[in-house]
């Protein structure tokens, strides 16, 4: 039951062979049993999760069909869920309980989905390893040495380890779909304002997007279907006409066009990474896809323009944490200066604080133009280029990440060793493109290796088309972590 | 003649009328109990997203057209960081390098001379909340219900030259605003708020001297004490041989002077930046042509035309469009009086304007209502009146006596108009005062004055003057 | 570029985060091993180009004006360090 998917679960619960409670409550013994062992949740709440199961079963029983009532999902603890402690991984929120749901949270709700809890993160989704999280780092189920990947490894590692059958996620420079390449799992950033960003904390408003993370692209599809469309309450979000987003997953891929940068299969690619994307690469062949080879010049401007863009917004974004309405205050202050100081000190973790500080000095006076308006313009550049390369190609095929999942530690110490982590996802995000993580291999000492598709805009369903006829002919994504079966 | 010029420009924020606030669906309505009006997006909780108000933009939009400005087709909102408690999300949101209204232009007049004051720019903001420093056992309370509500800052050039200019200009737009209903102008509610840049320089310099920035003004009283103090203050400062140095300064009623709030040194780098929750907003011209047909005539079309159309001077019709409120009730009374557009204009700047002064009432409050006050004005125009009984009847009207007809036939102040029944009298006085008649005749103009009055006397001053001036004419000669 | 122990303090100021000697001087080096790999943008020559601030090209929408929030003050403030009737309350703001 535990490796069913979403169809599959869907199916069992319309068959009556389990009511949402009972399927609620396999997952919550998994979580119950394994998560000390993870710390892939930050919260859960048994009580409210089966209030929720219940009425689904209601539903269920008045006859009743949406496609996802009644299945649990795990949710990112970024997004507000009213009456729910959302934490965003800070102690700046450790005791905040939102007073509202996020649309993504709505959504889901509408739909009848069970909430299995919220999943750690890095704080306030900056980092690529879980290590910056409050409530402690995630631990990769393949191995728990290796970190899960960052920002959203709680959702990944919870969909790995089945925990949870699916989970929500963000992306805002990779933090959907390096944690997924670094877990075995399938994760999708979809095109940017897509998703609403309405109650999904904010980190950098112009890259921010939400997305599904679950063991297949199938899944991922129908978690779309929940997840996206317009919202009026946030003004980024596209009004765009319904989608159904498995709608293509049948289609065969004869005559696809994959381009393959020559940018993300130069240095700094590992060996065991880049046999595993080649050996994928053969493998579209065989189902009919030729390949190009496009040039995507400007990538490696990406990571700086991305250290600027990112943590400028972050700084604005971030200063509404001031101990004032909701959140962390410091217990003794002599005055307002010594209180804002002091809570945002004691509230924010060290990777929090540096990404605040680059922003506020990259759009203090004088350095402005040399620094943000510099890199927006460069972000136009890396825009242009992708424009150009889908001109060549339907789709964009490459790693997710350099190297598979790094041990704790490795590199926390040393910042730009874990920006760079993120090199062949942050382009995606200052496009505005969708992309897409699926699992391809796995490294000699068994950690799964994430293949990297990326569509142009809107080409979501085309990315979910490409991934699903994948997996129809590989298992990688079907594979478990030997302890947690 | 002083040696000095002083040098003045106005940052004027008026707050909008909307319902909703700029980015939220909360009430603007004022005076509601503490944050009862501050929604998830006005109190900034994590996660959620501004959405700008098209009855905001449809307002800046007016007031552009209405100083001749240029409308931005494109314009951006831009985030203005900074730390305080009554701004929920570390920043303002607030238009930079691109507002949405631009350039444009108003005039004034000061002692009947009229001068053109330049606006720079007016752009949309939103409006932080409140801090009461009433103790709250050493603490500051916060009320977060006026922040979000929508703000248009209108920038002027540094284009006046005393503290009356200044006021003359405030006024004009605040008369403007109110006018084409973009702003309610209460300011005591803080509706319309001053700032004034004052600096002061050599006559005959070029440069401009360094100024400094009184914040907060809300009243045009403050505003004329504030400036003229500061005046004082830098040009004492200069000759006593010390710099000024840029700063904002508060002005402070009760002692009328102006004291330091910041120096320059202090000043805020606000790292602006442009808001990546609000896209550009693109203004088509559809709206803009709307916008443009909503407006009504002008304070200054209004002026000219009744100059021209009713022979009105340009005083009176200046004093007519002072506020749409005298305008509106000059028409009323005049499509009720469908006629002498002077009379009307006179009793309304005199006798009405003075009676609506003493009560400290307005136009829209006045106890006689157009109609009526046209009502008193027919019987002037035919006569029924003499000017004399008019200002009697409108003090029982102002009473609340009733209409002008019910009020003369009650008192029985109509003029005579038998001619018969005056001659009489005419004749018994003349009999009754021969010695008058004599000193007329003996060429004493005086004598004739004395027997009018006591014509109009034995009339109880119902008699037509002009009719008894004739008559005794005419028998005296006779 | 290299940050100073006084731009770090500056910053640290400018975002309300109290940062000791200590923290400053790791700060510092850390900033500037950032900054030594986001100046790589400084070669680009992006002449003419128009900044990006957003993902995708579109206009503003625009909200009809419409009150459509209630008052859930008891809800948001159930949740605030600190409030007395009504008011959020923090140390007293000298103006």
């Amino acid at each position: 039951m535990i490796k069913h998917s979403l169809k599959q679960l869907a199916a069992a619960l319309a068959a009556k062979q389990l009511s949402s409670a009972e399927l609620a409550t396999l997952f919550l013994d998994r979580i119950e049993q394994l998560n000390p062992r993870l710390n892939a949740f930050i919260t859960v709440d048994r009580e409210k999760s089966l209030a929720e199961a219940k009425a689904a079963d209601a539903r269920l029983a008045a006859g009743e069909t949406a496609p996802l009532l009644g299945i649990p999902v795990a949710h990112k603890d970024i997004f507000c869920a009213d009456g729910w402690r959302t934490t965003c991984g800070s102690k700046m929120l450790a005791n905040f309980v939102a007073p509202y749901d996020a649309t993504v949270i709505a959504r889901f709700k509408a739909a009848g989905t069970v909430s299995l809890g919220k999943t750690n993160m890095d704080e306030f989704a900056m980092g690529s390893s879980n290590e910056t999280s409050f409530f402690g780092a995630v631990k990769n189920p393949w191995d728990e040495a290796a970190v899960p990947g960052g920002s959203s490894g709680g959702s990944a590692a919870a969909v790995a380890g089945r925990l949870a059958p699916a989970a929500t996620g963000t992306d805002t420079g990779g933090s959907i779909r390096q944690p997924a390449a670094l877990c075995g799992i399938s994760g999708l950033k979809p095109t940017y304002g897509v998703c609403s960003r309405y109650g999904m904390i904010a980190f950098a408003s112009s890259l921010d997007q939400a997305g599904p993370m679950a063991p297949s692209a199938e899944d991922c599809a129908l978690l779309m279907n929940v997840m996206a469309g317009f919202d009026e309450r946030d003004s980024t979000s596209l009004p765009r006409e319904k989608e159904d987003y498995t709608r293509d997953l049948d289609q065969p891929l004869a005559g696809l066009k994959i381009g393959l940068p020559r940018e993300f299969f130069a240095d700094g690619l590992s060996a065991e990474v880049a046999q595993a994307v080649e050996a994928a690469i053969a493998e579209y062949k065989k189902l009919g896809a030729q390949t190009v080879e496009v040039s995507l010049p400007n990538m490696g401007l990406s990571v700086p323009v991305y250290y600027v863009l990112a943590p400028a917004e972050a700084s604005s974004n971030l200063s509404r944490f001031d101990g004032v309405r909701y959140g962390h205050r410091t217990s003794d202050y002599k005055d307002l200066l010594d209180m804002y100081e002091k809570t945002r000190a004691e509230g924010f973790g060290a990777e929090v604080k540096r990404r605040i500080m680059i922003g506020a000095y990259v759009l203090s006076h004088g350095y402005y133009d040399a620094y943000y308006l510099q890199a927006q313009r460069i972000r136009r550049l890396i825009a242009a280029d992708f424009a150009t390369a889908f001109k060549q190609c339907d789709v964009i095929l490459g790693p997710t990440a350099p190297t598979p999942a790094f041990d704790f530690g490795e590199k926390a110490a040393d910042p730009v060793a874990m920006y760079l982590s993120d090199i062949y996802t942050i382009a995606v995000n200052l496009a505005g493109l969708p992309g897409m993580s699926i699992p391809c291999g796995f490294s000699d000492n068994g950690r799964p290796i994430g293949l990297q598709l990326i569509g142009d805009l809107f080409a979501e369903a085309k990315l979910l088309n490409v991934a699903h006829q994948y997996q129809l002919n590989t298992d990688w994504h079907t594979r478990m972590p030997e302890g947690l079966k | 003649m002083s040696k000095w010029e002083t040098v003045i420009g106005l940052e004027v924020h008026t707050q909008l009328t909307t319902q909703s606030k700029i980015f939220s669906g909360s009430s603007t309505a004022f005076g509601a109990a503490p944050n009862t009006q501050a929604s998830a997006v006005d109190i900034a909780l994590p996660g959620v997203l501004p959405v700008l108000n098209k009855g905001a933009i449809e307002r800046a939009i007016k007031f552009g057209l209405a100083i001749g400005a240029t409308i931005n087709r494109v314009n951006v909102f831009d985030r203005k960081n900074y730390f305080y408690p009554d701004l929920p999300k570390g920043y303002q949101i607030s238009q930079l390098a691109r507002p949405i209204v631009e350039h444009g232009s108003l005039n004034i007049q000061v002692d009947g001379v009229e001068k053109t004051i330049r606006l720079t720019r007016a752009h949309l903001e939103e409006d932080a909340g409140k801090s009461l420093h009433e103790d709250f056992h050493g603490m500051t309370g916060i009320d977060l219900n006026r922040a979000g509500t929508p703000l248009l800052e209108i920038v002027s050039e540094p284009d006046m030259r005393s503290a009356r200019e200044a006021v003359a200009y405030a006024k004009a737009l605040h008369n403007l605003v109110t006018w084409i209903g973009i702003c309610d102008g209460n300011m005591q509610e803080g509706s319309f708020r001053v700032d004034a840049n004052v600096s002061v320089r050599p006559v005959g310099q070029q440069e401009f001297g360094t100024r400094r920035e009184i914040k907060n003004l809300n009243s045009f009283r403050f505003l004329e004490q504030a400036i003229d103090y500061e005046v004082r203050w830098q040009i004492e400062q200069i000759e006593d041989g010390h710099k000024i140095q840029q700063a904002t300064v508060l002005f402070d009623p009760d002692t009328g002077e102006t004291r330091m709030m910041r120096s320059k040194e202090e000043a805020h780098d606000y790292r602006y930046f442009p808001d990546p929750d609000l896209l550009p907003v693109k203004l088509d011209e559809e709206l803009i042509e709307r916008m443009r047909a909503e407006l009504p005539e002008l304070p200054q079309q209004k002026e000219a035309r009744y100059q021209q159309e009713y022979g009105l001077s340009a005083y009176d019709a200046g004093l007519l469009t002072q506020s749409l409120a005298h305008a509106n009730y000059f028409e009323a009374a005049l499509r009720a009086l469908s006629a002498d557009a002077k009379l009307a204009a006179n009793w309304m700047n005199g006798e009405l304007a003075s009676a609506l002064n003493k009560a400290e009432l307005d136009f829209t409050q006045s106890p006689i209502s157009p109609e009526s006050l046209a009502g008193l004005l027919k019987r002037i125009a035919d006569n029924t009146l003499s000017n004399k009984l008019a200002r009697e009847v409108f003090a029982a009207m102002w009473a609340g006596e009733g209409e002008a007809d019910a009020i003369i036939e009650a008192k029985g102040l109509k003029q005579m108009s038998d001619t018969g029944e005056i001659e009489r009298i005419v004749d018994e006085v003349l009999a009754a005062n021969q010695k008058s008649v004599e000193e007329f005749r003996a060429g004493k103009d005086k004598a004739f004055n004395a027997l009018v009055g006591q014509v109009m006397k034995a009339t109880r001053g119902k008699a037509n003057p002009a009719q008894v001036n004739e008559l005794l004419k005419r028998k005296l000669a006779g | 570029m290299s940050l100073s122990l006084q731009d770090i303090q500056h910053i640290a100021r400018l975002a309300r985060i109290r940062v000791d000697d200590a923290e400053a001087e790791t700060a510092r080096g850390q900033l500037n091993s950032i900054f030594g790999l986001i100046e790589q943008m400084q070669a680009v020559d992006t002449a003419g180009i128009e900044p990006m601030a957003h993902a995708l090209d579109m206009a503003q929408r625009l909200r009809e004006d419409r009150v459509s929030e209630s008052d859930q003050r008891d809800k948001f403030q159930a949740i605030a360090p600190a409030v007395e009737n009504g008011l959020y309350l923090v140390p007293k703001v000298i103006e």
